[in-house]
């Protein structure tokens, strides 16, 4: 029986420059790549050099501890560069494409195929990294069989795409993924809606699923807020969860036996002229969808990803591997005079401290500036108001800082991806870098006591 | 405005490590921040971050003192010329008078708070912290107005430094700091904190100058003000603590901007009336029998519970904590009162009683956060 749980905590930001509800063509990239700094906890081991020749679905780089699990190309072409960082960290593996994709040829699977035979044909075919675990919101271990796969159909982020735009017409590939991934586990295979489109949405005739209805702010999308909820994660157990925009490249992979990697992406932001959705394949370099409809009326930061948990990028930099969304917001790097005490019509908060909150339904450019400077915790409750799970954030931080494990364990670093933190950070007046504050946390926790 | 920006950034170079005057970087840094929000843009985590600040909260929490404050300078200068049976002044001379009285204590407070701050600061190399903003302000608000300005500065010195610098600063000390003014200076100076000469500034010596708690504690009920008068603050008392009506007004400006937390207000209000209901069925003397409302507009208790029990660093953390705390302290502030002869204002005493003991609340809360968890696994399992 499906369940419709409405959330009262949560905040949205109202940002300018949503996705106009509009496909538009953008002219096709040269440059792909794949970011191995996207893959949080991995050691990168090159498959490939410079000058090497790829398919679509040849892998460029493994996990040197996990070597089953495979980073593939997107792109048919040739390998142009392999870029490092400080310290020769890998930090980005390009491939020059050729016009026409050509995919690495891939034995379709059997629909009788057991876990573990799909298991191995999911690694070898590069859809492995799609599959990420609570706890800890890394890549998933292919030897676990987890309690349950958990979906959010929906996502709350400011300015996040409609999914059900974005993905409408691949519904098939989506129901082809469930099906394989009711298989891999023990549980269910679960979907959570936005209630707001029940009766409407793509995903209510997928079968093979455990669907419900959320309403509610942000973060009501996340899977793991949703997850808590419905089917929490315990110490000992695992859960997989995925995006829906990758369980149609999943899909793909099954039906047809290519690594089709095109995503539909919303531009988004109030430093772009237009926005609107685009088709790319994954990894496209930003230039063609971005660097043309910027306004540069000011310093601006292009984010992969969304405002509160997307990558910083320049415009001739690439797509992450887990974003549907490019986000253009002012920088903000300039000082304001009195600022902390201006009336501030302009500024949003989620105290009412701003006579902003007298208009409600307002729409704001907002920057990154931090509006302040970090400070020890002062403030209490603050973060209670807007996470919709019943766990204690600033005390789990605290135990973080203080690297107790147990305490960590106690308070439901489990169930926590720092995406789900990620609104926590937002309205914090200390200004604490909560999200690096968990990675620390669950850095501490795989070290200690393993994946 | 663009020159001192421009001014600043060509200065700030010298205030680096390594500059000139490196050693001074925090007080530069402090003085710049106060001067303009700072450019720092965001580097990992959200991009975007609320446009509050601890300044910001500080500045709301200062405003909501405000009436409270001017009220209290106008009864200054009310109570004065009432002892010495002057009629004459003007509305705007009474306040006058209050003003000047008041304003010695404010600037001590703070010359000597954020003084010791800034230098703490600068030897720590860390940035100044905001607290002292609110505290500063705090501290003469509860203090007598005829209390002697070297005392003032000593009661102060020992707040921030044993109440909050020793534990780290803003965000890690145990007991409010203005409190812990006002206790150090009850203890050390009690002649000068308590009786009926301090309450009323420049006193006629035929004037009785007894706050309403002295007199209930005396046994003097029928010598209490009027409810009325209780209400809207013309009686002897602390700076900032007669007028329970400005504090109320201090009190919306607090709760409709969500700065102080209204669990704690209300529950300490909840728990005086508690008390006062549960004193009224034992009552064995006249101050027992005193209403319990009685309690609310009496003494320091409504500056105590909007103003200094909603400190959120000294406060209990969590929700069901605060209902606790703010309850006990209502009780316990009550209590002290009326049953113990040493002390006629308990509100001080049951707020740092209370702020000794919150973290063992949140404990409470925090496990049983922890045991829903584990109950649950259990039940899985």
């Amino acid at each position: 029986m499906s369940r419709t749980l409405k959330f009262k905590k949560g905040l949205d930001i109202k940002l300018k420059g949503a996705a106009k509800t509009e496909l538009i063509k953008v002219e096709k990239s040269k440059l792909y790549a794949v970011k191995p700094t996207d893959f949080h906890g991995i050691t990168p081991k090159l498959a490939v050099k410079v000058g090497n020749e790829v398919k679509a679905g040849t892998p460029l780089f493994f996990d040197k501890y996990n070597p089953e699990v495979k980073f593939v190309s997107p792109v048919s072409g040739k390998v142009e560069a392999i870029n490092r960082g400080d310290r020769r960290k890998l930090l980005e593996v390009v491939v020059e494409a050729d016009s026409e994709i050509t995919y690495e040829s891939v034995n379709p699977i059997s629909s009788e195929a057991g876990s573990e035979e799909i298991k191995a044909y999911l690694l070898q075919n590069g859809v492995w990294p799609f599959f990420k675990q609570r706890p800890y919101d890394v890549i998933a271990s292919a030897e676990d069989t987890p309690k349950c796969i958990y979906i959010s159909c929906f996502d709350s982020s400011p300015l996040a795409p409609n999914n059900e735009f974005a993905l409408k017409g691949e519904e098939k590939y989506f129901q082809a993924a469930v099906d394989v991934l009711k298989k891999l586990t023990s549980g269910d295979v679960y979907l959570g809606i936005a209630a707001e489109t029940k009766g409407s949405s793509i995903f209510e005739g997928i079968k093979n699923a455990n669907v419900n209805y959320f309403a509610g702010k942000h973060p009501v999308g996340n899977a793991g807020v949703q997850l808590h909820h419905i089917n929490p994660v315990n110490k000992g157990e695992k859960v997989w969860t995925l995006r829906p925009q990758d369980m149609i490249i999943i899909g793909r992979l099954i039906l047809e036996g290519k690594y089709d990697a095109r995503k539909v992406i919303a531009l988004t932001g109030s430093e772009l002229k237009e926005t609107a959705y685009a088709e790319i394949i994954s990894g496209a370099q930003l230039t063609n969808t971005v660097k043309s409809r910027l306004k540069n009326e000011v310093n601006q930061r292009i984010i992969s990803g969304n405002v509160l948990t997307g990558t910083a990028v320049s415009e001739d930099s690439y797509l992450g591997f887990y974003d549907s969304q490019i986000t253009v917001i002012p920088e903000g790097d300039e000082y304001e005079m009195f600022g902390w005490i201006m009336p501030g019509f302009n500024k949003f908060s989620a105290s009412k401290t701003f006579l902003s909150s007298l208009l409600p339904k307002k729409e704001y450019r907002l920057d990154a500036n931090f509006h302040g400077e970090p400070r020890a915790f002062v403030v209490s409750e603050q973060y209670e108001k807007v996470l919709p799970m019943d766990i204690l954030p600033v005390f789990l931080l605290k135990a973080i800082l203080v690297d107790d494990i147990d305490k960590m364990e106690q308070l439901g670093l489990y169930e926590l991806a720092p995406e789900d933190m990620a609104i926590c950070e937002y309205v914090c007046t200390s200004k604490t870098e909560v999200q690096d504050i968990m990675w620390r946390g669950i850095d501490l926790m795989i070290k200690e006591l393993g994946k | 405005m663009k020159a001192l920006r421009n001014y600043l950034s060509k200065q700030r170079p010298k205030f680096q490590k390594g500059g000139k005057f490196g050693a001074l970087q925090s007080t530069f840094n402090g003085i710049e921040s106060f001067l303009y929000v700072p450019n720092h843009t965001t580097k990992s985590g959200s991009h975007l971050r609320d446009a509050i600040d601890l300044k910001r909260t500080m500045s709301i929490v200062v405003i909501a003192l405000v009436p409270a404050l001017l009220f209290g300078m106008y009864n200054v200068g009310y109570q004065h010329f009432l002892s010495v049976g002057d009629t004459s002044q003007s509305l705007f001379g009474l306040f006058w008078y209050g003003f000047l009285k008041v304003l010695p204590l404010i600037i001590v407070s703070y010359v000597v708070g954020l003084g010791i701050e800034f230098f703490v600061a600068q030897k720590r190399g860390h940035e100044i912290n905001e607290g002292f903003l609110v505290s500063g302000l705090l501290i003469p608000m509860v203090m007598p107005v005829e209390a002697p300005l070297w005392m003032v500065a000593v009661a102060t010195a020992f707040a921030v430094i044993i109440g909050k610098e020793v534990f780290g600063g803003t965000g890690m000390n145990i007991w409010n700091p203005a409190l812990l003014a006002r206790a150090f200076f009850f203890f050390a100076y009690p002649s000068k904190m308590s009786g009926d000469a301090v309450w009323i500034a420049e006193k006629a010596d035929a004037f009785s100058g007894a706050t309403p708690l002295a007199d209930a504690a005396a046994g003097n009920i029928s010598n209490l003000p009027s409810i009325a008068e209780m209400f809207i603050g013309l009686i002897p008392g602390s700076i900032g603590e007669t007028s329970t009506l400005a504090i109320l007004i201090g009190a919306v400006i607090l709760l409709v901007t969500g700065i102080a937390s209204w669990r704690i207000m209300f529950s300490v209000f909840a728990g005086g009336m508690l008390m006062g209901l549960i004193l009224n069925m034992f009552a064995v003397n006249l101050f027992m029998e005193i209403p319990a409302y009685y309690h609310l507009i009496m003494g320091g208790f409504a500056f105590g519970a909007v103003f200094m029990a909603t400190d959120p660093v000294t406060a209990s953390q969590t929700k069901n904590g605060k209902y606790i705390y703010g309850l006990l302290v209502g009780v316990f502030a009550v209590l002290i009162r009326v049953l113990n002869p040493a002390y006629p204002e308990g509100m001080m005493l049951a707020i740092l009683l209370m702020n000794t003991f919150a973290p063992l609340i949140d404990h409470f809360v925090v496990q049983s956060n922890i045991n829903r968890r584990l109950k649950r696994a259990k039940v899985n399992a």
